[in-house]
């Protein structure tokens, strides 16, 4: 197996893109990506989505996303795991150059998620749950963060507002982050008033619905060093999973697919949680945030919240997350959020994160997690030197 | 959007409370999967679950997915059942500030989902409290 890395990252603002089309947002993505790498052929492309059928009424996203990157004939297919979709397609990617079958790959993650109503986007997310017997039931996907939420605050005797550092910290990070959707900030005082959205989760516990799209170029780390001045290694890439309805986990305030997924990354890395430097996590929901840094060993059960409360996910802190605004923040188109994360790890690893800067970053990981639980891509990257 | 098929084919399951249990190890298993979640082995023997349990968490849904308008605001709730599993489901017949973790709540059938003018009215569980036996 070849070691892999990334040589080139893009990525578009987050936002509601009226005047941009599905096609030119993943075109405008992975443009950056290859102008960032030098290189303008690959041996294959993935495209990381979750929703482009239900809400813009276009699959077949590889082909459709190779011809207009002017790389008609290239390999290209769409890679689908829910909210995971980017992260996976990068794994997809980092298996083909790791197993000698590729050298230059592509990786895109894309999502429109605004060319629908409210409802529609509402209805097709549900998609990613149990669709016989947790949508069946009317059951959003804000309803399974909600009552993952309130079964921890009783566990756990938490609070509501005790989930308030983890938007103030995305908003505080996103602020400063020119691709990130949102640069207004959050205090405890507009965390307690933020309308309920499902009880306990509030319009600032949640990730926003939006437009956006980033890619990555990858090749064997050996010529890396050769195409880039500033590569980044993969050093893990794993996927986890779990049941994918909530009702079917063996406890469902224990992410499985997580903890197994930081497990095989953290072996791949020969790494522990202390090694890390920056945590790019899947707080899609604050209680995902919470739920995540105990599944990857950053706090004990339970102690998730608290971490956040002791401020140490803070860009100083023991265990810095959502250094340029997280799922909260910078935004969360699902499919392309993956690649996001990947991106930030490498803004941050090159020293090019700007205020939100991590110092001394040398090894950071991303965790993309697909519906609420079960799927989980881990990568862990590495500065080269 | 439920169609029909879909819906008959879980008719066992929305108003019996269908699953199954493990011969093996005495797993009860609801939704049926026919094989273990616990010891992996063949569970293909039915067996229908009582309708009881409790409250495991609950929340109130006022954003509702399409086909749901007509319940918003709706609580929805992981019901722990007597027998063991866990069931998602709506609550109905109680008041959203009424519902409390570990609440004792049972199964009864009501319409789930309804597809306007033309589509299929679902009908399936819901849970409501206990209702207790008058007292003498």
């Amino acid at each position: 197996m070849r070691d892999v890395a990334i040589i080139g990252v893009g990525q578009t603002k987050v936002g509601e893109h009226w005047d941009v089309g599905l096609r030119h947002l993943a075109l405008e993505a992975l443009q950056a990506a290859m102008a960032d790498a030098h290189v303008t052929r690959a041996d294959a492309l993935y495209v990381g989505n979750m929703l482009s059928g239900e809400l813009t009424g276009q699959e077949h996203l590889g082909a459709l996303v190779a011809d207009f990157a002017g790389l008609r004939g290239i390999e290209a297919v769409k890679i689908e795991a829910a909210c995971s979709s980017g992260a996976a397609a990068l794994r997809m990617g980092y298996i083909a150059v790791a197993g000698g079958m590729a050298d230059i790959i592509f990786v895109v993650g894309v999502e429109k998620m605004t060319d629908t109503l409210g409802p529609d986007a509402t209805t097709a997310l549900a998609m990613a749950a149990d669709a016989d017997y947790e949508a069946a039931q009317g059951i959003s996907f804000v309803a399974l963060n909600a009552l993952l939420m309130q079964r921890y605050m009783y566990e756990y005797g938490y609070r509501r507002q005790d989930f308030a550092p983890f938007a103030i910290n995305a908003h505080r990070n996103a602020s400063h982050n020119p691709y990130a959707m949102f640069d207004f900030s959050v205090t405890t005082e507009r965390f307690a008033q933020a309308p309920m959205i499902c009880d306990p989760v509030s319009l600032l516990d949640s990730s926003p619905i939006c437009d956006g799209a980033a890619a990555v170029v990858l090749a064997p780390a050996d010529v890396a060093c050769t195409l880039s001045s500033t590569p980044v290694r993969i050093a893990a890439s794993a996927i986890g999973t779990d049941a994918l309805a909530l009702h079917d986990r063996r406890d469902p305030l224990v992410l499985d697919g997580a903890r197994l997924s930081t497990q095989r990354a953290y072996e791949q890395a020969h790494v522990t949680p202390q090694d890390i430097d920056l945590f790019e996590l899947h707080d899609a929901f604050s209680i995902m945030a919470a739920l995540s840094l105990e599944a990857a060993g950053f706090a004990e059960r339970g102690e998730g919240v608290r971490l956040a409360l002791e401020g140490e996910i803070a860009l100083d802190g023991r265990v810095p997350i959502a250094t340029m605004g997280g799922l909260k923040a910078r935004g969360h188109p699902v499919g392309a959020t993956g690649i996001y994360q990947i991106v930030e790890v490498v803004q941050q690893l090159r020293g090019l994160a700007g205020e939100n800067q991590v110092v001394n970053a040398y090894r950071g990981m991303a965790q993309n997690i697909g519906g609420s639980g079960a799927t989980v891509v881990t990568h862990i990257l590495e500065r080269m030197e | 959007m439920m169609n029909v098929p879909q819906n008959w084919r879980l008719n066992q399951q929305r108003y019996r409370l269908v699953g199954e249990i493990c011969e093996h190890c005495g797993k009860r298993i609801f939704p049926p999967r026919d094989v273990c979640p616990e010891c992996e082995a063949p569970a293909k023997t039915p067996l229908q679950f009582s309708g009881r349990g409790e409250v495991y968490s609950y929340s109130t849904v006022y954003n509702s997915p399409r086909g749901f308008e007509e319940f918003a605001p709706y609580t929805v709730a992981l019901v722990r059942l007597e027998e063991g599993p866990m069931v998602a489901a709506q609550l109905t017949d109680v008041d959203a500030d009424q519902v409390r973790i570990g609440m004792p709540v049972e199964m009864v059938t009501r319409r789930v989902q309804s597809n306007g003018e033309e589509g299929a009215i679902v009908y399936g569980y819901k849970f409501r409290p206990v209702v207790r036996p008058a007292a003498p």
